[in-house]
């Protein structure tokens, strides 16, 4: 519509932020808003429009997850600690988003440093899902889902440390990608697992997560981790038919635990796939049953590393009534945290610390080898995995929230994928019998997004899911 | 018992957090949990595994050590709880 000069970008966003100002006291998505910021970009891109042809996301209003760093608006993590810190640069990928000519509404609700799994962890306010008010969006990056979910924007940005983006799209009905380890830049992310993190991407369709990965992938000489590799244009891989493609089913993925309603609908999900030509096979990753383990010994153990930076000297809450340094690091740490951030700093502390080092660090890294190995096996064998990517759909706001052990156990089946550093993907595949989405994981080998990108277009096209929205009320 | 009330004090020090009696009690609980389940992991033998910090092939990346524009003084400082335009001020080091 854009393109063909029925609407203008200007009108586009004007039109989003009626829509805000319509839900967002219901949905709780936003930490921040930029109405001249936004104003001043759909000018630009509708001018650039004008004077000749430009890409497909030109004058597009986007939001992105409070964990990426913008000149033009706070960055908080959704953390007291940073409530009023201003980046001094933008990360990389708000770079290439400007300039693909997108247009930033603003930043999104999160858990506090991307650690949680239902954004209930954010300090300032928890999303609620579109679907059904009251419950959980998912997290970390329940705002970005949740604002796409609710129409507050035309797709954001998450990043996913051990599921942030596949679950939290799962739960509100939206596609979501985790592109490979690497694919994306990390520069002016806010770390919080360096070997795990990634950015990507949350839209409305299968179409639109392909164009936004070819605005943000990318060679990026300002992260080191970030990989030379030829970025393919992704659209090329939304084609009719799977012939020829192997998908394997995990047996492991399908165990204790499952949700019924979510079982079949996924089994539903795999059916069409065979319909559209691809061959299924059955594959096995043993070691699953320690991912959470591992994850929650190398994650905890990073974060306690990298958030020894937040200590009120640079930036961030600074508690004034200390008279020594030590006194103060102690209490703007102990101010600033929240629990679920104190927890993980523990662990992390604790599985580093002297004489603990090789019976759960180490020990973890090994077992991460062997989870790699499993996965460099399985697609020997498949082309893809496909999977649920939460054994449950959305539950009530404050129902999981304080046992800590058993919501890490409910990120079982998405660990593994940040741990071998492979691309995931979280497609809507049906609804259960509350109206609460259910979606499908698919995970493939290193660099191989294309080929989760096709599986998902072939679903999107039978499931007959896209394109349906929640009633907000 | 993995884990006791001291140790977690201990870690928290380590870890520059203070935390209320309160908390100490209730994270020595939760992180007992935590610590219970990942013992697992001593159910497999991983004796001559190799550890995966890094799931790519990374080789160091280098630049040429030529002179570049940085962060302006007054821009890396504005974030600063205290700063007095040229460094961060932070309270009494030595006691």
């Amino acid at each position: 519509m854009l393109d063909a000069g029925e609407v203008s970008s200007v009108a586009l966003t004007e039109s989003v932020w009626a829509r805000i100002d319509a839900v967002e006291p219901k949905i709780r998505a936003y930490l921040a808003m930029d109405r001249e910021g936004a104003l001043r970009q759909a000018e630009q891109a509708d001018s650039k429009r004008k004077s000749g042809p430009c890409g497909p996301l030109c004058g597009v209003p986007v939001a992105i997850k409070d964990v990426l760093c913008t000149t033009s608006m706070p960055t908080t993590c959704g953390s007291r600690i940073l409530e009023h810190f201003v980046a001094p640069y933008d990360a990389t990928v708000v770079t290439r988003l400007s300039q693909a000519g997108t247009v930033l509404l603003g930043k999104l609700a999160m858990d506090e440093f991307a650690m949680g799994s239902t954004s209930e962890n954010c300090a300032f306010q928890v999303p609620h899902n579109p679907w059904k008010l009251g419950y959980v969006a998912g997290g970390s990056s329940g705002g970005s889902a949740a604002a796409v979910a609710a129409d507050e924007c035309f797709a954001s940005l998450g990043s996913d440390t051990g599921g942030s983006i596949r679950q939290p799209a799962s739960l509100c009905g939206t596609v979501g990608m985790k592109p490979t380890y690497g694919r994306v830049s990390r520069y002016g992310l806010v770390a919080f697992a360096s070997s795990l993190d990634q950015v990507g991407p949350l839209t409305k369709d299968v179409r639109d997560c392909a164009l936004m990965m070819n605005a943000i992938c990318g060679h990026d000489p300002l992260d080191s981790t970030s990989i030379d590799c030829p970025v393919p244009d992704f659209t090329a891989a939304l084609q009719e038919g799977l012939k020829g493609v192997r998908i394997g089913i995990p047996t492991e993925y399908f165990g204790q635990g499952l949700d019924p309603e979510v079982n079949r609908a996924v089994r539903n999900g795999i059916a069409m796939l065979k319909e559209a030509g691809a061959e299924i096979v059955e594959v096995t990753l043993p070691h699953t049953d320690y991912c959470v383990a591992v994850y929650y010994l190398i994650a905890p153990a990073e974060a306690s590393s990298n958030l020894a930076r937040f200590d009120g000297v640079r930036y961030g809450f600074r508690d004034r009534s200390a008279d020594s340094l030590v006194e103060m690091y102690n209490r703007s740490r102990s101010q600033g945290f929240g629990d679920e951030v104190k927890r993980r700093i523990l662990i992390g502390t604790y599985a580093l610390s002297s004489g603990y080092y090789d019976a759960f660090y180490k020990k973890a890294s090994q077992v991460r080898t062997l989870i790699k190995e499993d996965f460099a096996r399985a697609f020997a064998a498949c082309d893809l995995m496909v999977s649920p990517v939460t054994p449950t759909p959305a539950w009530k706001i404050g129902d999981k929230a304080d046992d800590p052990l058993a919501l890490y156990l409910s990120d079982i089946l998405t660990l593994s994928a940040n741990l071998a550093g492979i691309p995931g993907m979280s497609v809507p595949c049906g609804f259960n019998s509350e109206g609460l989405p259910i979606g499908m994981q698919l995970q493939a080998a290193h660099f191989q997004e294309d080929i989760l990108l096709r599986a998902a277009y072939n679903l999107e096209q039978r499931a007959g899911v896209a394109g349906k929205k929640p009633v907000i009320a | 018992m993995k884990i006791t009330r001291e140790e977690v004090l201990h870690v928290a020090k380590l870890a520059r957090l203070e935390l209320t009696g309160e908390e100490v009690d209730r994270m020595t609980g939760q992180l007992d949990a935590i610590l219970s389940y990942v013992a697992k992991l001593e159910e497999l033998d991983t004796t001559g595994v190799s550890v995966t910090t890094h799931t790519q092939q990374v080789v160091n990346a280098f630049r040429e050590d030529e002179v570049r524009p940085s962060l302006p003084r007054e821009r890396a400082l504005a974030n600063g709880p205290e700063q007095n335009g040229e460094t961060f001020v932070v309270p009494r080091v030595i006691g």
